[in-house]
Protein backbone atom coordinates (compact mmCIF):
# COMPACT_ATOMS: atom_id res chain seq x y z
CA UNK A 1 0.00 0.00 0.00
CA UNK A 2 1.40 3.64 -1.01
CA UNK A 3 1.23 6.29 1.35
CA UNK A 4 -1.16 8.93 0.12
CA UNK A 5 1.18 12.14 -0.44
CA UNK A 6 0.28 14.78 2.27
CA UNK A 7 -0.16 18.21 1.27
CA UNK A 8 0.78 21.12 3.56
CA UNK A 9 -2.67 22.20 4.96
CA UNK A 10 -3.79 24.74 6.99
CA UNK A 11 -7.29 25.70 8.68
CA UNK A 12 -8.68 29.51 9.40
CA UNK A 13 -11.97 30.59 11.38
CA UNK A 14 -12.78 34.03 9.68
CA UNK A 15 -16.00 35.94 10.38
CA UNK A 16 -17.33 37.37 7.27
CA UNK A 17 -17.69 41.05 7.44
CA UNK A 18 -19.81 41.24 4.14
CA UNK A 19 -22.85 42.26 5.14
CA UNK A 20 -24.38 42.91 8.80
CA UNK A 21 -25.09 38.72 9.17
CA UNK A 22 -21.60 37.89 9.89
CA UNK A 23 -21.45 34.53 9.05
CA UNK A 24 -18.44 32.23 10.47
CA UNK A 25 -16.04 30.94 7.81
CA UNK A 26 -14.22 27.69 8.16
CA UNK A 27 -11.54 28.00 5.70
CA UNK A 28 -9.36 25.51 4.62
CA UNK A 29 -5.87 26.42 2.57
CA UNK A 30 -4.34 23.73 0.76
CA UNK A 31 -0.93 24.13 -1.56
CA UNK A 32 -3.08 25.24 -4.57
CA UNK A 33 -6.79 26.04 -3.50
CA UNK A 34 -8.74 27.72 -0.63
CA UNK A 35 -11.85 25.88 0.63
CA UNK A 36 -14.70 27.75 2.33
CA UNK A 37 -17.20 26.36 4.51
CA UNK A 38 -20.65 28.49 5.51
CA UNK A 39 -21.58 31.99 4.44
CA UNK A 40 -22.52 32.68 0.68
CA UNK A 41 -21.03 33.48 -2.70
CA UNK A 42 -19.91 36.84 -1.60
CA UNK A 43 -18.48 35.22 1.66
CA UNK A 44 -16.24 33.01 -1.02
CA UNK A 45 -14.65 36.21 -2.54
CA UNK A 46 -14.19 37.72 0.67
CA UNK A 47 -11.83 35.04 1.96
CA UNK A 48 -9.70 34.68 -1.41
CA UNK A 49 -9.33 38.84 -0.89
CA UNK A 50 -8.71 38.57 3.12
CA UNK A 51 -5.98 36.12 2.70
CA UNK A 52 -3.77 37.47 -0.16
CA UNK A 53 -4.84 40.84 0.41
CA UNK A 54 -7.13 42.23 2.66
CA UNK A 55 -8.80 45.63 1.81
CA UNK A 56 -11.41 47.83 3.21
CA UNK A 57 -13.40 50.95 2.39
CA UNK A 58 -11.99 53.94 4.32
CA UNK A 59 -14.48 56.58 5.49
CA UNK A 60 -12.89 59.66 7.46
CA UNK A 61 -13.71 63.54 6.91
CA UNK A 62 -12.01 66.26 5.74
CA UNK A 63 -11.51 69.74 6.19
CA UNK A 64 -14.03 72.15 4.35
CA UNK A 65 -13.11 75.72 3.76
CA UNK A 66 -16.32 78.29 4.00
CA UNK A 67 -18.36 75.02 4.42
CA UNK A 68 -21.86 75.20 6.53
CA UNK A 69 -19.93 73.03 8.32
CA UNK A 70 -16.52 72.49 9.29
CA UNK A 71 -16.13 68.66 8.04
CA UNK A 72 -17.00 66.97 4.82
CA UNK A 73 -17.26 63.61 4.97
CA UNK A 74 -15.59 60.82 2.34
CA UNK A 75 -15.38 57.79 1.41
CA UNK A 76 -12.91 55.30 -1.05
CA UNK A 77 -14.90 54.35 -4.47
CA UNK A 78 -13.93 50.68 -3.43
CA UNK A 79 -12.02 48.79 -0.67
CA UNK A 80 -8.08 50.10 0.03
CA UNK A 81 -5.19 47.97 0.49
CA UNK A 82 -5.54 47.79 4.64
CA UNK A 83 -2.06 48.16 5.07
CA UNK A 84 -1.75 51.27 3.55
CA UNK A 85 -4.69 52.89 5.38
CA UNK A 86 -2.49 54.55 7.98
CA UNK A 87 -0.79 56.09 5.06
CA UNK A 88 -3.61 57.28 3.29
CA UNK A 89 -5.07 59.03 6.90
CA UNK A 90 -1.87 61.07 6.61
CA UNK A 91 -2.00 61.91 3.38
CA UNK A 92 -5.57 63.05 3.67
CA UNK A 93 -5.21 64.77 6.69
CA UNK A 94 -3.21 67.51 4.57
CA UNK A 95 -5.98 68.08 2.26
CA UNK A 96 -8.29 70.53 2.72
CA UNK A 97 -11.35 71.61 0.31
CA UNK A 98 -13.54 74.36 -0.29
CA UNK A 99 -17.63 74.69 -0.10
CA UNK A 100 -19.98 73.46 -1.48
CA UNK A 101 -18.92 70.46 -2.17
CA UNK A 102 -22.13 67.41 -3.60
CA UNK A 103 -22.44 64.55 -2.26
CA UNK A 104 -21.20 61.32 -5.22
CA UNK A 105 -18.62 64.31 -6.48
CA UNK A 106 -14.99 62.47 -6.49
CA UNK A 107 -12.74 64.54 -3.85
CA UNK A 108 -9.65 63.10 -5.32
CA UNK A 109 -8.36 60.51 -7.79
CA UNK A 110 -5.89 57.58 -7.80
CA UNK A 111 -4.97 57.95 -4.13
CA UNK A 112 -1.20 57.05 -3.69
CA UNK A 113 -1.35 55.26 -7.01
CA UNK A 114 -3.40 52.36 -6.20
CA UNK A 115 -6.49 53.25 -8.30
CA UNK A 116 -9.24 54.22 -5.76
CA UNK A 117 -10.89 57.35 -5.36
CA UNK A 118 -12.30 59.85 -3.06
CA UNK A 119 -15.81 60.36 -3.32
CA UNK A 120 -17.89 62.90 -0.75
CA UNK A 121 -20.41 61.35 1.14
CA UNK A 122 -22.59 64.48 2.20
CA UNK A 123 -23.42 67.59 0.46
CA UNK A 124 -21.74 70.85 2.24
CA UNK A 125 -23.50 74.17 1.06
CA UNK A 126 -21.58 77.44 0.93
CA UNK A 127 -21.62 79.56 3.96
CA UNK A 128 -23.38 82.42 3.15
CA UNK B 1 -38.46 60.61 6.61
CA UNK B 2 -39.45 57.16 5.54
CA UNK B 3 -42.45 57.08 7.31
CA UNK B 4 -43.17 60.63 6.08
CA UNK B 5 -42.77 60.37 2.09
CA UNK B 6 -45.03 56.67 2.60
CA UNK B 7 -47.63 58.66 4.31
CA UNK B 8 -47.49 61.12 1.31
CA UNK B 9 -47.40 58.31 -1.83
CA UNK B 10 -50.27 56.72 0.35
CA UNK B 11 -52.08 60.37 -0.59
CA UNK B 12 -51.86 62.32 2.15
CA UNK B 13 -53.10 65.68 2.26
CA UNK B 14 -50.26 67.28 4.21
CA UNK B 15 -47.76 65.83 5.58
CA UNK B 16 -45.79 67.99 8.17
CA UNK B 17 -42.34 66.64 9.26
CA UNK B 18 -41.20 68.43 12.72
CA UNK B 19 -37.45 67.50 13.58
CA UNK B 20 -35.18 69.24 16.38
CA UNK B 21 -32.48 69.49 14.32
CA UNK B 22 -30.44 72.03 12.49
CA UNK B 23 -31.06 69.23 9.41
CA UNK B 24 -33.04 66.10 8.65
CA UNK B 25 -31.64 62.42 9.02
CA UNK B 26 -31.53 62.36 13.18
CA UNK B 27 -27.88 60.16 13.60
CA UNK B 28 -27.35 59.31 9.95
CA UNK B 29 -24.92 62.07 9.28
CA UNK B 30 -22.92 61.78 11.70
CA UNK B 31 -22.39 58.18 10.56
CA UNK B 32 -20.07 58.37 8.30
CA UNK B 33 -19.28 54.55 7.85
CA UNK B 34 -20.45 52.59 5.32
CA UNK B 35 -22.87 49.75 5.96
CA UNK B 36 -26.62 51.64 5.65
CA UNK B 37 -28.79 49.99 3.00
CA UNK B 38 -27.51 46.44 2.11
CA UNK B 39 -30.53 44.82 2.69
CA UNK B 40 -33.15 47.33 1.35
CA UNK B 41 -31.27 48.52 -1.44
CA UNK B 42 -28.32 45.97 -1.83
CA UNK B 43 -25.97 48.87 -1.69
CA UNK B 44 -24.01 49.40 0.94
CA UNK B 45 -24.00 53.29 1.70
CA UNK B 46 -22.64 55.50 4.21
CA UNK B 47 -25.03 57.20 6.85
CA UNK B 48 -24.79 60.74 5.48
CA UNK B 49 -25.62 59.32 1.77
CA UNK B 50 -28.57 57.41 2.96
CA UNK B 51 -29.98 60.25 5.15
CA UNK B 52 -29.79 62.33 1.55
CA UNK B 53 -31.11 60.02 -1.04
CA UNK B 54 -34.56 60.50 1.54
CA UNK B 55 -33.84 64.03 2.24
CA UNK B 56 -33.75 64.34 -2.06
CA UNK B 57 -36.94 62.14 -2.44
CA UNK B 58 -38.79 64.26 0.00
CA UNK B 59 -37.58 67.38 -1.32
CA UNK B 60 -40.20 66.14 -4.95
CA UNK B 61 -43.02 65.83 -2.81
CA UNK B 62 -45.13 68.33 -1.14
CA UNK B 63 -44.06 67.19 2.62
CA UNK B 64 -43.49 70.04 4.87
CA UNK B 65 -40.01 69.28 6.66
CA UNK B 66 -39.37 71.81 9.24
CA UNK B 67 -36.32 71.50 11.35
CA UNK B 68 -35.20 73.64 13.94
CA UNK B 69 -38.27 72.36 15.71
CA UNK B 70 -38.91 71.20 18.93
CA UNK B 71 -42.27 69.26 19.53
CA UNK B 72 -42.81 70.05 23.57
CA UNK B 73 -46.33 68.97 23.79
CA UNK B 74 -48.27 66.20 22.43
CA UNK B 75 -51.91 65.22 23.76
CA UNK B 76 -54.84 62.36 23.09
CA UNK B 77 -56.54 64.46 20.93
CA UNK B 78 -53.28 64.54 18.62
CA UNK B 79 -52.78 68.45 19.10
CA UNK B 80 -48.84 69.18 18.64
CA UNK B 81 -47.23 71.90 20.06
CA UNK B 82 -44.07 72.97 18.92
CA UNK B 83 -41.41 76.22 18.63
CA UNK B 84 -39.22 77.06 16.19
CA UNK B 85 -36.90 80.35 15.07
CA UNK B 86 -40.33 81.67 13.03
CA UNK B 87 -43.15 81.12 16.47
CA UNK B 88 -44.87 79.15 18.18
CA UNK B 89 -47.34 76.23 16.42
CA UNK B 90 -50.40 74.17 17.12
CA UNK B 91 -51.14 71.52 14.72
CA UNK B 92 -54.24 69.05 14.60
CA UNK B 93 -53.30 66.04 12.74
CA UNK B 94 -55.67 63.59 12.00
CA UNK B 95 -52.41 60.76 12.19
CA UNK B 96 -49.64 61.10 14.58
CA UNK B 97 -46.30 59.10 13.69
CA UNK B 98 -43.60 59.41 16.48
CA UNK B 99 -40.06 58.88 15.32
CA UNK B 100 -37.87 60.60 17.68
CA UNK B 101 -35.59 57.73 17.96
CA UNK B 102 -33.55 56.78 21.10
CA UNK B 103 -30.90 58.82 23.37
CA UNK B 104 -28.01 56.75 24.46
CA UNK B 105 -27.69 55.91 28.32
CA UNK B 106 -25.17 57.89 30.31
CA UNK B 107 -22.88 57.46 32.83
CA UNK B 108 -25.70 58.88 35.59
CA UNK B 109 -27.03 55.82 34.92
CA UNK B 110 -24.66 53.28 35.24
CA UNK B 111 -23.79 55.06 38.46
CA UNK B 112 -19.89 54.56 38.21
CA UNK B 113 -17.89 56.46 41.10
CA UNK B 114 -15.49 59.76 40.94
CA UNK B 115 -15.77 63.20 40.49
CA UNK B 116 -17.12 65.02 37.54
CA UNK B 117 -14.25 65.98 35.00
CA UNK B 118 -13.82 66.72 31.69
CA UNK B 119 -14.03 64.09 29.00
CA UNK B 120 -16.54 61.83 29.76
CA UNK B 121 -18.48 61.38 26.52
CA UNK B 122 -21.33 58.54 25.37
CA UNK B 123 -19.78 57.18 22.24
CA UNK B 124 -23.00 59.10 19.98
CA UNK B 125 -21.83 62.28 21.48
CA UNK B 126 -17.99 61.70 20.45
CA UNK B 127 -19.04 60.65 16.88
CA UNK B 128 -21.06 64.43 16.29
CA UNK B 129 -17.70 65.73 17.77
CA UNK B 130 -15.39 64.09 15.82
CA UNK B 131 -17.48 63.52 12.21
CA UNK B 132 -20.00 66.89 12.14
CA UNK B 133 -18.26 69.73 14.46
CA UNK B 134 -14.51 68.55 13.88
CA UNK B 135 -13.26 68.04 17.38
CA UNK B 136 -11.06 64.96 18.52
CA UNK B 137 -12.41 64.45 22.35
CA UNK B 138 -9.18 63.26 23.66
CA UNK B 139 -5.55 61.31 22.95
CA UNK B 140 -5.89 58.23 25.42
CA UNK B 141 -9.73 56.49 25.15
CA UNK B 142 -11.22 53.87 27.10
CA UNK B 143 -14.59 52.77 25.76
CA UNK B 144 -16.93 51.10 28.10
CA UNK B 145 -19.53 48.60 26.39
CA UNK B 146 -19.04 46.77 22.69
CA UNK B 147 -22.13 48.52 21.44
CA UNK B 148 -21.90 49.29 17.78
CA UNK B 149 -21.22 53.00 18.38
CA UNK B 150 -18.22 52.19 20.65
CA UNK B 151 -16.77 49.75 18.02
CA UNK B 152 -17.04 52.51 14.73
CA UNK B 153 -15.51 54.78 17.51
CA UNK B 154 -12.85 52.58 18.61
CA UNK B 155 -11.82 52.69 14.87
CA UNK B 156 -12.48 55.98 13.59
CA UNK B 157 -10.59 57.48 17.36
CA UNK B 158 -8.01 55.30 16.36
CA UNK B 159 -8.09 56.77 12.60
CA UNK B 160 -7.53 60.51 13.69
CA UNK B 161 -4.86 59.56 15.87
CA UNK B 162 -5.81 58.80 19.33
CA UNK B 163 -4.93 55.64 21.00
CA UNK B 164 -7.31 53.65 22.19
CA UNK B 165 -6.58 51.59 24.70
CA UNK B 166 -8.96 49.04 25.38
CA UNK B 167 -12.71 48.24 25.24
CA UNK B 168 -14.09 47.24 28.15
CA UNK B 169 -17.64 44.80 28.40
CA UNK B 170 -19.18 44.13 30.92
CA UNK B 171 -21.15 40.73 29.44
CA UNK B 172 -19.07 37.87 28.47
CA UNK B 173 -20.25 38.47 25.09
CA UNK B 174 -19.89 41.00 22.05
CA UNK B 175 -23.08 43.74 21.91
CA UNK B 176 -22.50 44.87 18.65
CA UNK B 177 -22.26 42.96 15.18
CA UNK B 178 -19.19 40.90 14.72
CA UNK B 179 -18.37 42.77 11.44
CA UNK B 180 -17.80 45.61 13.62
CA UNK B 181 -15.68 43.67 16.06
CA UNK B 182 -13.63 42.63 13.14
CA UNK B 183 -12.83 45.76 11.30
CA UNK B 184 -12.91 48.21 13.95
CA UNK B 185 -11.13 45.81 17.00
CA UNK B 186 -9.31 43.27 15.08
CA UNK B 187 -7.95 45.07 12.34
CA UNK B 188 -6.38 47.90 14.65
CA UNK B 189 -5.39 45.49 17.62
CA UNK B 190 -7.44 47.29 20.28
CA UNK B 191 -7.21 44.77 23.18
CA UNK B 192 -11.38 44.03 23.97
CA UNK B 193 -11.84 43.15 27.80
CA UNK B 194 -14.99 40.77 28.51
CA UNK B 195 -16.41 40.03 31.69
CA UNK B 196 -15.25 43.69 32.57
CA UNK B 197 -16.55 47.10 34.11
CA UNK B 198 -15.39 50.53 35.09
CA UNK B 199 -16.10 50.78 38.44
CA UNK B 200 -14.14 54.31 39.26
CA UNK B 201 -13.15 57.68 36.68
CA UNK B 202 -10.04 59.30 38.86
CA UNK B 203 -9.31 62.78 38.10
CA UNK B 204 -10.80 66.15 39.09
CA UNK B 205 -10.92 68.72 36.46
CA UNK B 206 -10.35 66.31 33.64
CA UNK B 207 -10.31 62.51 33.41
CA UNK B 208 -6.96 61.07 34.63
CA UNK B 209 -7.71 57.23 35.01
CA UNK B 210 -9.98 55.06 35.07
CA UNK B 211 -10.22 51.87 37.62
CA UNK B 212 -11.77 48.57 35.82
CA UNK B 213 -13.06 45.29 37.50
CA UNK B 214 -13.89 42.07 36.40
CA UNK B 215 -17.51 41.04 37.29
CA UNK B 216 -19.13 37.94 38.13
CA UNK B 217 -21.96 36.62 35.34
CA UNK B 218 -24.49 38.76 37.54
CA UNK B 219 -22.37 41.45 36.43
CA UNK B 220 -21.15 42.61 39.69
CA UNK B 221 -17.71 43.61 40.35
CA UNK B 222 -15.42 41.15 41.51
CA UNK B 223 -13.04 42.73 44.46
CA UNK B 224 -9.30 42.09 44.05
CA UNK B 225 -9.23 42.42 40.52
CA UNK B 226 -9.15 45.90 39.85
CA UNK B 227 -6.31 47.54 38.06
CA UNK B 228 -6.07 51.26 37.22
CA UNK B 229 -6.06 52.18 33.65
CA UNK B 230 -4.48 56.02 32.40
CA UNK B 231 -6.55 57.76 29.87
CA UNK B 232 -7.59 61.09 29.40
CA UNK B 233 -10.83 60.27 28.22
CA UNK B 234 -14.02 57.91 28.44
CA UNK B 235 -16.32 56.98 26.33
CA UNK B 236 -20.11 54.85 27.07
CA UNK B 237 -21.52 52.59 24.48
CA UNK B 238 -23.63 51.07 26.76
CA UNK B 239 -27.09 51.24 25.40
CA UNK B 240 -29.95 53.15 24.19
CA UNK B 241 -33.53 54.09 24.84
CA UNK B 242 -36.54 54.86 22.90
CA UNK B 243 -37.10 58.78 23.72
CA UNK B 244 -40.65 58.74 24.72
CA UNK B 245 -41.35 62.21 26.68
CA UNK B 246 -44.19 63.14 24.37
CA UNK B 247 -45.11 59.20 24.37
CA UNK B 248 -45.52 59.73 27.85
CA UNK B 249 -47.69 63.28 27.77
CA UNK B 250 -50.25 62.07 25.19
CA UNK B 251 -50.83 58.86 27.53
CA UNK B 252 -49.79 56.16 24.80
CA UNK B 253 -48.95 52.70 27.00
CA UNK B 254 -45.67 52.00 26.67
CA UNK B 255 -43.56 48.51 26.93
CA UNK B 256 -41.68 48.20 29.95
CA UNK B 257 -39.73 45.62 27.87
CA UNK B 258 -38.51 47.78 24.56
CA UNK B 259 -39.26 51.25 26.45
CA UNK B 260 -41.36 52.13 23.34
CA UNK B 261 -44.97 52.00 22.95
CA UNK B 262 -47.00 48.67 22.24
CA UNK B 263 -47.39 48.28 18.65
CA UNK B 264 -49.13 45.98 16.43
CA UNK B 265 -47.62 44.94 12.70
CA UNK B 266 -48.75 48.60 11.36
CA UNK B 267 -46.99 50.08 14.16
CA UNK B 268 -49.90 51.51 15.32
CA UNK B 269 -50.23 52.12 18.66
CA UNK B 270 -52.81 51.30 21.20
CA UNK B 271 -53.80 54.69 21.04
CA UNK B 272 -56.25 55.16 17.85
CA UNK B 273 -54.52 57.50 15.87
CA UNK B 274 -50.89 57.43 17.07
CA UNK B 275 -47.97 55.65 15.36
CA UNK B 276 -44.70 54.95 16.27
CA UNK B 277 -41.99 53.47 13.90
CA UNK B 278 -38.14 52.66 14.17
CA UNK B 279 -36.08 53.61 17.66
CA UNK B 280 -38.90 54.95 19.58
CA UNK B 281 -40.59 51.75 19.37
CA UNK B 282 -37.68 49.71 19.88
CA UNK B 283 -34.13 50.03 19.59
CA UNK B 284 -33.12 48.61 15.97
CA UNK B 285 -29.99 47.69 15.09
CA UNK B 286 -30.32 48.34 11.28
CA UNK B 287 -31.10 51.41 9.70
CA UNK B 288 -32.90 49.56 6.70
CA UNK B 289 -34.98 47.59 9.40
CA UNK B 290 -36.33 51.79 10.44
CA UNK B 291 -37.14 52.27 7.26
CA UNK B 292 -39.02 49.17 6.49
CA UNK B 293 -41.35 49.71 9.72
CA UNK B 294 -41.24 53.79 9.55
CA UNK B 295 -43.03 53.13 5.64
CA UNK B 296 -45.62 50.35 6.97
CA UNK B 297 -46.45 53.39 10.10
CA UNK B 298 -46.61 55.96 7.01
CA UNK B 299 -48.87 53.78 4.87
CA UNK B 300 -51.37 53.02 8.00
CA UNK B 301 -51.35 56.57 9.45
CA UNK B 302 -53.28 57.10 6.28
CA UNK B 303 -55.29 54.61 6.26
CA UNK B 304 -56.47 55.09 9.77
CA UNK B 305 -58.31 51.99 10.42
CA UNK B 306 -60.37 51.47 13.04
CA UNK B 307 -59.04 49.49 16.27
CA UNK B 308 -60.15 45.69 16.33
CA UNK B 309 -59.17 42.85 18.73
CA UNK B 310 -55.11 41.77 18.21
CA UNK B 311 -53.10 38.82 19.47
CA UNK B 312 -51.05 39.65 22.33
CA UNK B 313 -46.99 38.50 22.00
CA UNK B 314 -44.61 37.96 25.43
CA UNK B 315 -41.30 37.57 25.51
CA UNK B 316 -40.79 33.84 26.72
CA UNK B 317 -37.66 32.23 27.83
CA UNK B 318 -34.23 33.93 26.01
CA UNK B 319 -36.05 36.52 24.13
CA UNK B 320 -35.47 40.46 25.32
CA UNK B 321 -38.18 41.89 22.79
CA UNK B 322 -40.48 40.97 20.32
CA UNK B 323 -41.47 43.94 18.15
CA UNK B 324 -44.22 44.37 17.38
CA UNK B 325 -46.04 42.85 20.33
CA UNK B 326 -49.52 43.40 18.88
CA UNK B 327 -50.66 41.44 15.70
CA UNK B 328 -53.66 42.81 13.69
CA UNK B 329 -54.04 39.93 10.70
CA UNK B 330 -50.41 38.81 10.68
CA UNK B 331 -50.72 38.55 6.61
CA UNK B 332 -48.29 41.15 6.21
CA UNK B 333 -45.11 42.50 7.74
CA UNK B 334 -42.44 41.66 10.18
CA UNK B 335 -41.81 40.33 13.65
CA UNK B 336 -38.47 41.28 14.78
CA UNK B 337 -37.27 39.26 17.81
CA UNK B 338 -33.98 39.86 19.92
CA UNK B 339 -32.78 37.00 20.99
CA UNK B 340 -30.95 37.70 25.37
CA UNK B 341 -28.25 35.40 24.36
CA UNK B 342 -25.53 34.42 21.87
CA UNK B 343 -26.82 31.49 20.71
CA UNK B 344 -25.80 27.99 17.85
CA UNK B 345 -28.71 25.40 16.87
CA UNK B 346 -31.56 28.02 17.54
CA UNK B 347 -35.18 26.82 17.48
CA UNK B 348 -37.92 29.75 17.50
CA UNK B 349 -41.14 28.35 19.10
CA UNK B 350 -44.32 29.97 19.23
CA UNK B 351 -46.72 29.31 21.74
CA UNK B 352 -50.72 29.78 22.27
CA UNK B 353 -51.69 28.33 25.51
CA UNK B 354 -50.11 25.01 26.02
CA UNK B 355 -49.68 24.23 22.65
CA UNK B 356 -46.66 25.32 20.33
CA UNK B 357 -48.12 26.21 16.56
CA UNK B 358 -45.06 27.09 14.69
CA UNK B 359 -41.42 26.72 15.00
CA UNK B 360 -38.55 27.80 13.34
CA UNK B 361 -34.98 26.55 13.05
CA UNK B 362 -31.97 29.31 12.65
CA UNK B 363 -28.33 28.29 12.94
CA UNK B 364 -27.15 31.50 14.95
CA UNK B 365 -28.33 34.24 16.74
CA UNK B 366 -26.82 37.06 19.05
CA UNK B 367 -28.44 39.67 20.82
CA UNK B 368 -26.99 42.13 18.50
CA UNK B 369 -28.79 41.07 15.80
CA UNK B 370 -32.38 40.78 15.71
CA UNK B 371 -34.13 37.81 14.19
CA UNK B 372 -36.13 38.90 11.46
CA UNK B 373 -39.39 37.00 10.45
CA UNK B 374 -42.30 37.41 7.90
CA UNK B 375 -45.94 37.63 9.52
CA UNK B 376 -46.93 35.63 6.42
CA UNK B 377 -45.38 32.16 6.89
CA UNK B 378 -46.97 32.37 10.64
CA UNK B 379 -50.23 30.29 10.69
CA UNK B 380 -51.76 32.89 13.43
CA UNK B 381 -54.46 30.92 15.32
CA UNK B 382 -58.01 32.32 14.46
CA UNK B 383 -59.20 33.10 17.78
CA UNK B 384 -57.71 35.88 19.32
CA UNK B 385 -55.05 35.66 22.32
CA UNK B 386 -51.87 35.85 24.42
CA UNK B 387 -49.12 34.32 22.37
CA UNK B 388 -45.78 33.38 23.76
CA UNK B 389 -42.32 33.12 21.81
CA UNK B 390 -39.76 31.43 23.17
CA UNK B 391 -35.27 30.85 21.95
CA UNK B 392 -34.07 28.28 22.88
CA UNK B 393 -30.44 26.65 21.55
CA UNK B 394 -26.84 26.07 23.14
CA UNK B 395 -25.25 29.19 24.41
CA UNK B 396 -22.03 30.52 23.21
CA UNK B 397 -19.42 33.13 24.64
CA UNK B 398 -17.15 35.63 23.37
CA UNK B 399 -17.35 36.63 19.64
CA UNK B 400 -19.23 34.34 17.01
Amino acid sequence: MKLKEQKSREFLELICIVCPLGCSLSVTKSDDRIRVRGGCKKGEKYVKEEITNPRRVVTTTLRIKNGVWPRVPVRTSSPFPRDKIPELMKFLSSLEVEAPQKRGEVIAKNLLGEGVDLVVTRTIERKE
Amino acid sequence: MAAALSSWEAGAKSVFLLERNEYLGGILPQCIHPGFGLQIWGEELTGPEYAEIFIEKLNRTGVEAMTDTAALELTPERIVKAVNPQGAWEIKANSIILSMGCRERTRGMLQIPGYRPAGIFTAGLAQYLVNIAGYLPGKDIVILGSGDIGLIMARRLTLEGARVKMVVEIKNSLSGLVRNYVQCIQDFNIPLLFSHTVTEVRGKERVEAVVISEVDEEGNPLSGGEREVECDTLLLSVGLIPENELSRQAKIPLSPQTGGPWVDEDFSTDLEGFFACGNVASVFDLVDYVTLVAERAGRAAVLARPPQEKHILRAGEGVHTVIPQRIREGKDGFLFIRPQKSMKGVTVSFWEREKIFYQKKISICRPSEMIKLDLAQIPWPQEKGEIKVEIKGTEIQGIS
